[in-house]
């Protein structure tokens, strides 16, 4: 699950992918729209993460503190 | 609200929203305190005054880490670089998008080790680990000498909108931080922590409102793409509603060095520190990308400008203007507020992080071994008023262009604690000495290329005829690693303080 934070990175450092003004939405280039859209997505994967990982970081967490 | 003169409906708004602050400022101490504590025990600790008790939960800590990684010179700049260039000061996005993986992946780990043994700092976590002082000052110095020139910008920001109010002279400016500096001494972590609940509120009304309304005004979002456009169009150079292909690399190199320097500073890992738990901080950092949110908007303020035909002295001013230009006074006075207030919580976060590396890592590491929790406090709180009054006599007796190299070079310096603050959370074959002269190298080889590039953030390598351009700081923060890695082998370590 962990490596779904990798897509953010690759989604956001491929630049030329979405370095172009077609298609548009509201207004926005797709260079714009593209890019916010990944605030979206992002927030999205690391409550996946976040989930599936739960059960397993509260043990971590109790087990450092002590 | 054009032309000269003081603008008195705008400033009766500002001061208003200043007082409450103010007022705010000073009641924190009081706020989230310890229940179990002794009346006059409180803000004895250094936990108290500098980590807020190290009780904040997940909502406290988003506001305060929203609050002081979005500055009032993140409004005033980043719009002021898409009005400048376009696309390519959009790099800002996708920074604080990978921020928050990185903060998520490595943050719980890093708050579990501190929280376990009692750190404050991440000089202190290092030097738990390793064992060794020389790695633990250099993560030290870097962090408050990367911190001092953000201070300074903060008070940029502050200087920005005053002037727009019609204010002259250096007196306001050196009144607000002196107030500043009194509820942070006072009140520690608290204050600013409390008063980002109004910053954020304020910032948000002014962005919505002004998100909507400006294009509406303008003739909507693709008007306003339009007229930018066309004024990059006309203005040639390396502008544009897109990226050129030499810029691409900078674009996408910039934006990750950025994001792993973010948490690297000071004043964010007080943020963190002072959080309840570590799944307080996962929380955020699935929930702190509603900021970036905010930051894309803020940044298309830039363009907004184009569309309403501003022509302004300097693009630090494109925000103040567009708000002066569009709104009525009081409003206007409103955003100003926002702006201001978003000064000073992060810099108040600021000089309370690096207060808290000099109190741990330089006076109790070398001065005074046996200071109690109370003279680690008070060493402090002093040390915040010093780093404050040093940001406001560097702003107001030295050139701006100067605070902004600094907060550059900055930049490039902070990213090379990265292997000495991370690799140890996660392996256990790194020591003190490879990290110490990857750190050096980094350090040494990011500066000589920045300045031998004029203090440019990006340096362009030739390599067969063709030229990459790189952001510098990542670029040193590989040839850093790749130190650490080489010289590993050949070093045995002594063995870490604490377990793990």
């Amino acid at each position: 699950m962990r490596l779904l934070l990798l897509l953010p990175f690759v989604g956001l450092l491929w630049v030329p992918f979405y370095n172009r003004e077609l298609p548009a939405l509201f207004g926005f280039p797709f260079f714009y729209w593209y890019q916010l859209a990944w605030v979206f997505v992002t927030a999205l994967l690391t409550w996946l993460v976040y989930r599936s990982e739960h059960a397993r970081n509260v043990v971590e967490d109790e087990e450092a503190v002590r | 609200m054009n032309g000269q003169g003081i603008h008195w409906t705008a400033l009766a708004v500002f001061v208003f929203f200043f007082a409450l602050v103010t007022i705010m400022g000073f009641v924190a101490a009081r706020w989230q305190r310890d229940p179990d504590s002794a009346p006059g025990d409180h803000g004895k600790h250094l936990d108290e005054w500098g980590l807020g008790g190290r009780r904040f939960g997940a909502w406290i800590t988003w506001f305060l880490v929203g609050g002081d990684f979005y500055t009032a010179y993140t409004v005033i700049a980043v719009p002021a670089l898409v009005y400048a260039v376009g696309a390519y000061g959009f790099f800002a996005l996708p920074y604080t998008i990978l921020v928050y993986p990185v903060v998520f992946a490595i943050m719980p780990r890093l708050w579990q080790k501190a929280r376990a043994a009692g750190h404050v700092t991440a000089a202190d976590v290092v030097y738990g680990r390793y064992n060794s002082r020389p790695l633990e000052l250099a993560v030290a110095v870097t962090g408050v000498v990367a911190t001092m020139p953000y201070i300074a910008l903060q008070l940029v920001g502050m200087e920005v909108v005053i002037k727009a109010l019609g204010l002259t002279g250096e007196f306001p400016l050196a009144a607000a931080f002196v107030i500043l500096a009194l509820y942070t001494y006072s009140a520690g972590l608290r204050a600013p922590a409390l008063i980002a609940f109004v910053k954020d509120l304020m910032i948000y009304i002014v962005v919505l409102v002004a998100v909507v309304l400006v294009p509406m005004k303008l003739g909507g979002y693709a008007s306003v793409f339009q007229t930018a456009q066309a004024d990059f169009a006309a203005k040639g150079g390396a502008t544009g509603l897109l990226l050129k292909p030499s810029q691409m690399l900078p674009y996408a190199t910039l934006a990750l060095g950025s994001a792993l320097a973010a948490f690297m500073y000071p004043h964010t890992l007080t943020g963190i520190f002072a959080a309840k738990s570590a799944d307080t901080i996962r929380k955020n950092a699935v929930f702190l990308p509603a900021y970036t949110v905010l930051l894309g908007l803020i940044a298309l303020l830039g363009y907004m400008a184009h569309a309403a035909k501003l022509t302004v002295a300097t693009p630090n001013d494109v925000v103040p203007a567009l708000f002066g230009a569009l709104f009525p006074a009081w409003f206007a006075g409103f955003a100003f507020a926002a702006i201001a207030i978003g000064a000073l919580v992060p810099a108040a976060v600021m000089s309370i992080g690096a207060s808290n590396l000099f109190t741990r890592n330089f006076w109790k590491a070398y001065v005074n071994p046996g200071i109690s929790h109370e003279g680690e406090a008070k060493v402090a709180k002093i040390v915040s008023l010093v780093v404050k009054f040093g940001a406001l006599v560097f702003i107001l007796f030295i050139p701006t262009q100067y605070a902004l190299d600094l907060q550059l070079l900055g930049g490039v310096w902070i990213l090379q604690i990265f292997p000495a603050v991370v690799f140890g959370l996660f392996w256990k074959r790194f020591t003190a000495g490879p990290l110490l002269a990857g750190w050096l190298v980094g350090l040494a080889t990011g500066t000589g290329l920045a300045f031998a590039d004029g203090i440019k953030p990006v340096h362009a390598f030739v390599v067969g005829g063709d030229s990459y351009a790189v952001y510098t700081g990542l670029f040193a923060l590989l040839v850093n690693i790749v130190v650490v890695l080489l010289a590993q082998p050949f070093v045995r370590g002594r063995p870490a303080i604490s377990a793990t």
